[in-house]
């Protein structure tokens, strides 16, 4: 049993949500600060973000297949959780998660279909066999790789990105609404709660793609393209500034006002959660790498590559750290503190075997990377041209050149 | 999206595959996962009652009960509780509810000039023990919790599945059957009355006895409350001792500031009560 300081209401001493509930918002983040990344690429025409465009939509893809799993786990009745998205009852803001869920992952896999598409048809043509059948079945009985219809695949690319971008804003920003919008926690009911949450989101999604792109530059033994590291280091810094900036103002705003949960949130904040909270996220997970990403950022020019590698490197670590902390703090702390406002109870240790154990939670942190490789051997994630053995990819210009798409749309070569 | 441009087949492929435009199969498309949806519904709707074997399901309303006929609600006063616990395990006794957990509870303040003292040992189900408090205590007094079977109810509002639901005669019940378990409800809660019951593991709370109140009976804690410092009645009745009460006392509700509009009201409140 917890050790309860003060007075907590009898039901009010478990924590119902648990690590799961701490990986959910994790895994969904990855999957909306991913796509943010191939969106500044696609949509937003960050030429330099190309090397990792692919691999942020490979990224945000992968990490969707899994989001849903914590959910399922956590569930007292798993069995009964399709009745979420069949019989969903719409004052929950819970009971959006089906249509948000299914409607990104079906723009996500028609928009991964069609930036794949050309290689999908070109392993069609390549292989022989059971291979031959499966690329067949992936190119959907459509072979054609005319100029035009590149420029078609295109056009599709920027509409699904212009729609998948507020999608994955959307899927990730409910879950941040979820929390907000509980009036019975003072630590979690505030509107800033979504912004938070997709704020953190970007910097997670942007901090392991520097991480990914330095393991995949390693792998394939080729340098790290340093306009592109430059570039994710920049958003980096500028997100994880958003991110800091929104978590203290939450909190200062509540320490200024002395709201009534104020007393109980900062005893909060200074017992419980002052590892996680004070140290781990503000001072590890978000001064030092604030510090040392503005030395990348400011010192770009006098910076050698494998400096420039290494700071930008540990700050994307620290950052993943910082981010997984928030999710702790924020889903864990506000039930370690009685709905009476008057106790709070001692910490929550997750069980480390079982449905919500910490394997678990480390299984499903590791999975997204088996689908990423499996992704990788199938279609490959590097840009069209630089993959091992690929015949050179020509340039397939729309009608009307690069300015009827826009620049960087889709992964032509100039 | 339309597909002119003739496909050519894969060389040394399938003889020749059937050529079929992005706008044909997306249309498949639609109306396979049309079909899915529905088989999954059907499906779903008829999952076997087995899965949710030991699930407590709504208590059953009696027969030729009226519920429209009724608005009931809950009146405590908290200056006749003497804080023996015999609500605590009647309810235990009446409900099956798990140890640990609790369905109503009582909890003690002791208050003075200086601070303030509340507990609740195991619910108040074996009584108080003696207290030593760290300040000149000049008030002390106990008040009974459960659900408020509010009116306004977040509980039911964050329900994904409309698991929570409430009566025509103003109660607010779980079905165990349909509940997943995902303790929204516990978490919207703002009176700690929810709780995921560790046996059924779907979420539990006081139900005032539905099983007795639609057979004319009164709630277990009502009924064996020594002192009748808990009472229960239907605003609907002329001349119901509970009705009076809240339209002629002075009655407070909990946490009135959330605009839950909780029917569970406590005769002459202390500002210390939360």
């Amino acid at each position: 049993m917890p050790q309860i300081s003060g007075f907590a209401f009898p039901n009010d001493v478990h924590v119902w949500w648990s690590l799961m509930i701490v990986m959910y918002p994790y895994i969904t983040g990855f999957v909306a600060g991913a796509f943010i990344v191939t969106s500044l690429f696609h949509l937003f025409g960050r030429a330099e973000l190309r090397p990792v465009a692919r691999l942020a939509m490979a990224t945000s893809f992968s990490f969707l297949l899994v989001a849903s799993l914590p959910l399922q786990l956590h569930l007292g009745h798993p069995e009964r959780g399709p009745l979420v998205l069949v019989t969903p009852h719409f004052t929950s803001a819970m009971a959006g998660f089906g249509m948000l869920y299914g409607g990104y992952l079906l723009i996500l896999a028609l928009e991964v279909w069609f930036v794949w598409r050309r290689e999908i048809v070109d392993r069609a043509r390549r292989s022989r066999g059971a291979a031959r059948a499966f690329y067949a079945t992936l190119a959907l009985g459509t072979y054609d790789t005319s100029p035009e219809a590149l420029a078609v695949d295109h056009r599709a690319i920027a509409v699904l990105a212009g729609i998948g971008l507020p999608g994955a804003c959307m899927l990730h920003g409910y879950v941040g609404f979820i929390f907000g919008a509980i009036k019975a926690n003072p630590w979690w009911s505030t509107p800033l709660m979504p912004i938070i949450f997709l704020v953190s989101a970007a910097v997670s999604g942007i901090a392991l793609l520097l991480v990914l792109y330095q393991v995949v530059s390693k792998l394939r033994g080729r340098p790290a393209d340093q306009p592109c590291v430059s570039s994710l280091a920049r958003w980096l810094w500028l997100f994880l500034i958003l991110t800091l900036s929104l978590e203290l103002l939450e909190i200062l705003v509540m320490a200024y006002e002395r709201s009534d949960s104020w007393l109980i949130i900062s005893e909060l904040i200074t017992t419980r959660l002052e590892l996680s909270y004070v140290t781990v996220q503000m001072i590890v997970g978000g001064l030092i790498p604030m510090i040392l990403l503005a030395v990348v950022v400011l010192m770009n020019r006098y910076l050698h590559p494998r400096v420039r590698n290494t700071l930008s490197t540990a700050a994307a670590l620290l950052c993943l750290l910082q981010v997984f902390s928030m999710r702790w703090n924020i889903v864990i702390g506000g039930q370690l503190l009685s709905k009476s406002l008057r106790g709070l109870r001692s910490h929550y240790e997750p069980e480390l075997f079982g449905r919500e154990g910490v394997l678990m939670a480390l299984a499903l942190v590791l999975a997204p990377f088996a689908i990423l490789w499996i992704f990788d051997r199938v279609l490959g994630i590097d840009p069209p041209g630089q993959a091992d053995g690929e015949p050179e990819a020509h340039a397939a210009a729309a009608p009307g050149g690069a300015a009827a798409t826009g620049p960087g749309l889709g992964d032509v070569h100039p | 999206m339309d597909d002119r441009t003739p496909c050519p087949a894969p060389t040394g492929g399938p003889s020749t595959p059937r050529v079929l435009g992005r706008r044909a199969f997306l249309e498949d498309v639609l109306l396979l996962s049309g079909g899915a949806v529905v088989f999954l519904a059907g499906a779903t709707a008829a999952a076997p009652a087995a899965a949710a074997e030991g699930a407590a399901s709504a208590p059953p309303a009696a027969e030729g009960y009226q519920p429209w006929e009724h608005r009931w609600a809950y009146l405590v006063d908290p200056e006749r509780c003497i804080g023996c616990g015999s609500c605590v395990r009647a309810c235990s006794a009446e409900n099956h509810v798990p140890d640990g957990f609790f369905r109503t509870w009582v909890e003690r303040y002791v208050t003075g000039m200086d601070g303030t003292s509340v507990d609740s040992p195991n619910g108040g189900k074996d009584g108080f023990p003696a207290l030593q408090v760290a300040f000149v205590a000049t008030k002390s007094f106990f008040v009974p919790k459960m659900c408020n079977h509010c009116r306004e109810t977040p509980c039911i509002q964050v329900c994904p599945v409309g698991a929570s639901y409430r009566t025509p005669d103003g109660v607010v019940l779980v079905d165990g059957e349909r509940c997943i378990g995902c303790a929204y409800c516990v978490q919207a809660c703002p009176f700690g009355s929810r709780f995921l019951s560790p046996e059924t593991h779907t979420a539990e709370k006081c139900t005032w006895c539905y099983h007795r109140i639609t057979r004319g009976l009164r709630p277990a804690c009502v009924e064996v409350c020594p002192t009748g410092a808990r009472a229960f009645g239907d605003l609907r009745r002329e001349g119901d001792p509970v009705r009076h009460a809240i339209e002629h006392d002075r009655v407070a509700v909990l946490q009135p500031h959330l605009r839950t509009e909780p029917q569970c009201f406590y005769l002459h409140l202390d500002g210390e009560v939360r």
